[in-house]
């Protein structure tokens, strides 16, 4: 059993990793009908499965925890900006193909760190979801690794969009390590592992591969952060007015 | 009422009758996912584990084992979800892989599933492969990886270079 948990921050945690996934399965989501290829396209519209898959356990969980007669849908369509607790990184545009993928890996990377450390979660309900999400993210790891490795050791073109895609995602990647008050508590409580501590299993997994990839490893740098205090870039909006627009337009609609 | 309730092995092979909503040719025993089928007072009480988080069939294979249920007479009936332990396509049963292969879908190979310990498959990923999959269709084990997912969560595809055809392959998790 669960030691006395700070419910407020259990909640609060819940929908840090529930956003997560839903923000980037989002986000994957608008690939489909676009992707180079049709393999590609099937590849990205079921891992958007996944993760969609995996949100509605997690904020299914917020909800039942939070006990205010939410569900995972309200959580997810009526929530402002300001309400969403993902990581930044997660929130990032398209891109290109490259840019795509380069922002799976490096958060497939972190996922998969994650998941396994919550499978001894102190409370059974985030230990069972992480046991089920921990397959589907070590399959989508596996697969985000081999193409970030196929592109970055590719041609010149693909070999250069990868080193700019890494550039540019790698400032958002640090706030996926920095604890605060509300990490503090769930640690306290056993529910969870501190970011920090992933960081040493991000990091081999992520060296191993873009060394493998023949790119530049950028090294230390500038960290974005504000996601997971609701603090978003101009992008998260978008995301919204899209993703939500049918249940805001007709209120409790249902098919 | 007082009528009798049916046996549970009865229920069983009921539901080993209802066809997977997109594998029909394998059923929902045979892929593993009802965990437990039990009487709780005159309340039948069927569990099932999802196998993909967000697999779309998960809440029409529901439906169909309602329906199922319904149309052998079970009045009062509840599903349940159970999470754990998560679904692992080592439960597919033998003859169901047979199935999958005469469908044209090469079942399953266990133990090879995805664990996350990355750095001593990047050289297989890279093509140094030991994995055989053979064609479900010629049979031949010149086969290659075309997609790591297919045409539903749980399939991968993949292409013979014999016969040239391309097929699915049960995706290991």
């Amino acid at each position: 059993m669960a030691r006395a948990v700070d419910q407020a921050a259990f909640v609060e945690w819940l929908q840090r990793v529930g956003d997560n996934a839903l923000i980037l399965g989002h986000r994957v989501s608008e690939w489909c009908g676009h992707s180079p290829v049709l393999e590609e396209d099937i590849a990205l519209a079921n891992q958007a499965l996944d993760l969609i898959g995996q949100c509605q356990l997690w904020l299914g969980l917020a909800a039942e925890v939070e006990g205010k007669g939410r569900t995972a849908d309200n959580l997810a369509y009526l929530r402002d900006a300001a309400g969403f607790r993902n990581l930044l990184l997660v929130e990032r545009p398209n891109g290109d193909f490259g840019q795509t993928l380069m922002r799976q890996f490096l958060f497939d990377a972190f996922h998969l760190e994650l998941m396994q450390a919550l499978k001894t979660s102190s409370d059974p309900r985030v230990a069972e979801i992480a046991a089920k999400a921990e397959k589907e993210v070590a399959y989508h790891l596996e697969r985000s690794a081999d193409l970030v490795i196929r592109l970055g050791d590719g041609t010149a073109e693909s070999h250069a969009r990868m080193e700019k895609a890494l550039k540019s995602h790698w400032p958002y990647v640090g706030e996926m390590f920095l604890d605060d008050a509300v990490d503090a508590a769930m640690a306290e409580a056993g529910i969870a592992p501190l970011p920090s501590s992933l960081k040493t299993g991000w990091e081999r997994t992520v060296s191993t591969v873009l060394t493998e990839a023949t790119l530049t490893h950028p090294g230390e740098a500038f960290v974005h952060k504000g996601g997971k205090r609701g603090i978003h870039t101009e992008h998260l909006g978008f995301i919204l007015a899209e993703m939500q627009f049918l249940q805001r337009a007709y209120p409790g609609a249902v098919w | 009422m007082g009528a009798i309730l049916p046996e549970l092995s009865q229920v069983w092979h009921w539901l080993a009758q209802v066809p997977d909503p997109e594998i029909p040719v394998i059923s929902l025993t045979d892929l593993g996912i009802i965990r437990d089928v039990a009487w709780q007072g005159d309340t039948l009480v069927v569990t099932v584990t999802p196998t993909y988080s967000g697999c779309p069939a998960t809440s029409i294979i529901n439906l169909d084992i309602e329906t199922a249920l319904r149309g052998h007479g079970i009045e009062k009936l509840r599903l349940e979800r159970q999470l754990s332990p998560a679904w692992t396509s080592d439960w597919i049963t033998p003859e169901a892989r047979e199935k999958l292969r005469a469908y044209g879908i090469a079942p399953p190979i266990d133990g090879t599933a995805a664990d996350g310990r990355l750095a001593g498959r990047v050289s297989r990923l890279a093509g140094n492969t030991n994995l055989v999959i053979a064609c479900p269709r010629c049979g031949s084990t010149h086969t290659e990886k075309i997609s790591q997912f297919g045409s539903t969560p749980c399939k991968a595809s993949w292409r013979c270079t014999d016969c040239l055809e391309p097929f699915d392959y049960f995706k290991c998790i």
